[in-house]
């Protein structure tokens, strides 16, 4: 076993796919000479030369050469620097990455990995901080990972690089700035996409957490374990394909359940979770469903108001003990 | 005429097959027969019959709404258009299983990786083909066949950057046949000629008749040479015109009746057979030939693609991943 950050992480297993496939490639704004905005894919070019491609400010393009070269036999890897950029190429990531494959009638695959910062808490104000989950969900084609420690992070991207399909790659930057580290094993590994991982175990309520959040619903479970109340910490990990057996057998062992997703609530990946458990689940459920969710306003610069934007271990205390008061 | 006979009488057969295919469509469609739109290529054919006679089966091409022709013509005089039309009518046993209709033809197994509706795309996945060729150093070529409207898109200026910076094998043809949808490119853009636009991506512009087929074969030819000697990318815009409206069924009161005019007098087809008949290419009972094995064909497609059955509900859910 070894430790690693969420960056080291992430270079390992874009590094060892690289190393593994000839067929993998790279291409993102800054890449190349910088390894990336917060330097993951640092010494990857020197390591790999033209299969490490610096594009201009041209997320259109980018799309359009990831989507071309993997129906025509490469498997890119294309960096779409934050969540609010993905909107510059939505038509392309939602027509022709992950439509046409559907269009030809299942003639041709689209082996590609969109990855892409996520997440509040820097103080990068409104465009560059979101977790656009919701939206991509609703994204048919298109496969979802959001990791949040680590080891599943350098597990699902090598998945995610391996995946015949379109798959996007969300890593929160409060992740890589907390220096947070998880033991690996020595010997490659990899996470299966589409399972969830019961990041804690309880008996009392279910709370599904995405990404950041899934630590802050940890450190909630620890403060509420003293007060006697029991919290089952469920991390997807994927949210496309989302493991709906996990959430509802989780919920079946405690009949409450509460969503915490950093996104503003409506339409967010908590809507859809929230919605699943209602019309599949509903007679487990011993509590109306509680979503714990940004609010529905643009994220805020100042620290004061973004601390206040953010879900927080407080914000999910409240909702727990109201669900078990 | 320098090139060999087998070629020009090619050439020929296939703006032929593409006609006599894009005019049953035509009347198909307003027998209510064929579901959805309908954009057709009539008097453009010269284009996709020039370019693609290039082509080696390998090559990648890219296309958009109005891409019958572009389709047929990539896959060759033996390519069957039983499952073109089939999908058309939207039947099982067409090319894409029904999944994309009229818009949306493709098969990679002849090199043609999709047809886009949203403009633009044409270009960038075809910019993502190319590259798979230069990293790969395969000697392909990637073909996008945009039309004029194009031009105006971000994805058009972004394409062409790239591919000029990283020096890809490819040919942005763009087919300027005057209207995007109803909007005359003259009144969308501030150029008369549009190869300047090639000027600002560094790659080289070179206009062309898009009603010459061995005007469009040459200029193709150079571009290719090009892209296959590692030179880079070429834009060509080729100037024809649309003889229907944008869609099946379009009024066309935007344009006007002379210009139309205009346009039918340079049919494509007419002017080649002539030209190759005064070369002694072709005797004009061998040209009435080339027209029966056509219609003759395209009418099998049509029985073929009548008898299909429709794809069962279930395949509703069937593709959506590999």
């Amino acid at each position: 076993m070894r430790e690693i950050t969420y960056l080291k992480a992430i270079n390992e297993a874009v590094d060892e796919e690289m190393a593994r496939d000839p067929l993998v490639i790279l291409m993102g704004q800054d890449v190349r000479k910088w390894g990336a905005p917060l330097g993951e894919f640092k010494g990857l070019y020197e390591k790999y030369g033209e299969r490490v491609l610096d594009t201009g400010i041209s997320e259109t393009a980018m799309l359009g050469a990831t989507a071309g070269s993997a129906a025509t036999g490469m498997r890119p890897i294309v960096h779409i620097m934050f969540g609010e950029f993905l909107g510059v190429c939505m038509s392309d990531i939602r027509c022709a990455l992950t439509k046409t494959r559907y269009m030809t009638g299942g003639k041709t695959r689209f082996p590609a990995t969109i990855m892409t910062y996520t997440g509040a808490g820097r103080s990068a104000a409104g465009e560059h901080s979101a977790c656009p989950y919701g939206v991509l969900m609703a994204t048919p084609g298109l496969k979802i990972v959001a990791p949040s420690t680590p080891y599943d992070a350098k597990g699902l991207i090598k998945s995610a690089i391996r995946e015949d399909n379109p798959v996007q790659v969300f890593y929160h930057v409060g992740l890589i700035f907390s220096k947070m580290t998880s033991q690996i094993p020595d010997e490659e590994y990899t996470v299966s996409i589409g399972e969830a991982d019961i990041k804690r175990e309880g008996s009392d309520v279910t709370v599904v957490a995405i990404g950041l959040m899934v630590h802050r619903a940890i450190a909630a479970a620890n403060r509420l374990q003293e007060k006697g109340i029991s919290l089952e910490v469920v991390d997807p990990r994927s949210l496309a394909p989302l493991d709906k057996q996990t959430i509802i057998k989780s919920v079946e062992k405690t009949g409450r359940l509460v969503i915490m997703d950093e996104e503003p609530k409506t339409e967010s990946a908590a809507s859809e979770i929230a919605a699943i458990v209602a019309e599949e689940a509903f007679d487990l459920l011993d509590a109306p469903i509680k979503r714990v969710c940004a609010p529905d306003t643009p994220i805020p610069f100042s620290p004061a108001l973004e601390r206040a934007w953010m879900p927080d271990e407080e914000d999910l205390i409240r909702a727990v003990v109201e669900l078990t008061g | 005429m320098d090139m060999e006979k087998a070629r020009l009488i090619d050439m020929y057969r296939m703006m032929v097959r593409i006609r006599a295919f894009e005019e049953q469509v035509a009347k198909d469609f307003a027998d209510g027969k064929i579901p959805g739109f309908i954009h057709l290529s009539v008097g453009q054919e010269a284009n996709a019959a020039g370019v693609c006679a290039n082509l080696r089966a390998d090559d990648i091409i890219t296309t958009t709404h109005r891409g019958h022709g572009h389709v047929i013509a990539k896959g060759g005089n033996k390519y069957p258009l039983a499952p073109l039309m089939a999908e058309i009518y939207g039947k099982q046993t067409g090319l894409n299983k029904g999944k994309a209709g009229s818009q949306h033809l493709s098969d990679l197994d002849i090199g043609v990786l999709v047809a886009e509706g949203i403009q633009g795309t044409a270009l960038t996945l075809a910019v993502g083909a190319a590259l798979t060729a230069k990293l790969k150093g395969t000697g392909q070529v990637a073909v996008a066949f945009i039309g004029d409207g194009t031009l105006n898109t971000g994805r058009f200026h972004e394409g062409m950057n790239m591919a000029s910076a990283w020096k890809l094998p490819l040919i942005c043809y763009c087919e300027n046949n005057l209207y995007a949808e109803t909007t005359s490119i003259y009144e969308s853009t501030n150029l008369t000629d549009l190869t300047a636009r090639a000027a600002s991506f560094g790659v080289p512009g070179v206009s062309v008749d898009g009603n010459d087929v061995m005007a469009v074969y040459e200029s193709a030819s150079e571009a290719m040479a090009r892209a296959r000697k590692g030179e880079g990318t070429t834009f060509i815009e080729a100037k024809t015109c649309r003889q229907r409206g944008h869609f099946e069924g379009d009024p066309q009161v935007y344009r006007p009746r002379e210009q139309l005019d205009e346009c039918l007098k340079k049919d494509p087809i007419p002017r080649f057979r002539n030209k190759l008949v005064e070369a002694g290419v072709l005797t004009e009972p061998e040209a009435e030939g080339i027209h029966r094995e056509a219609l003759a064909e395209v009418d099998e497609a049509v029985c073929f693609a009548t008898e299909s059955p429709y794809p069962a509900p279930e395949e509703v859910l069937t593709d959506v991943y590999a």
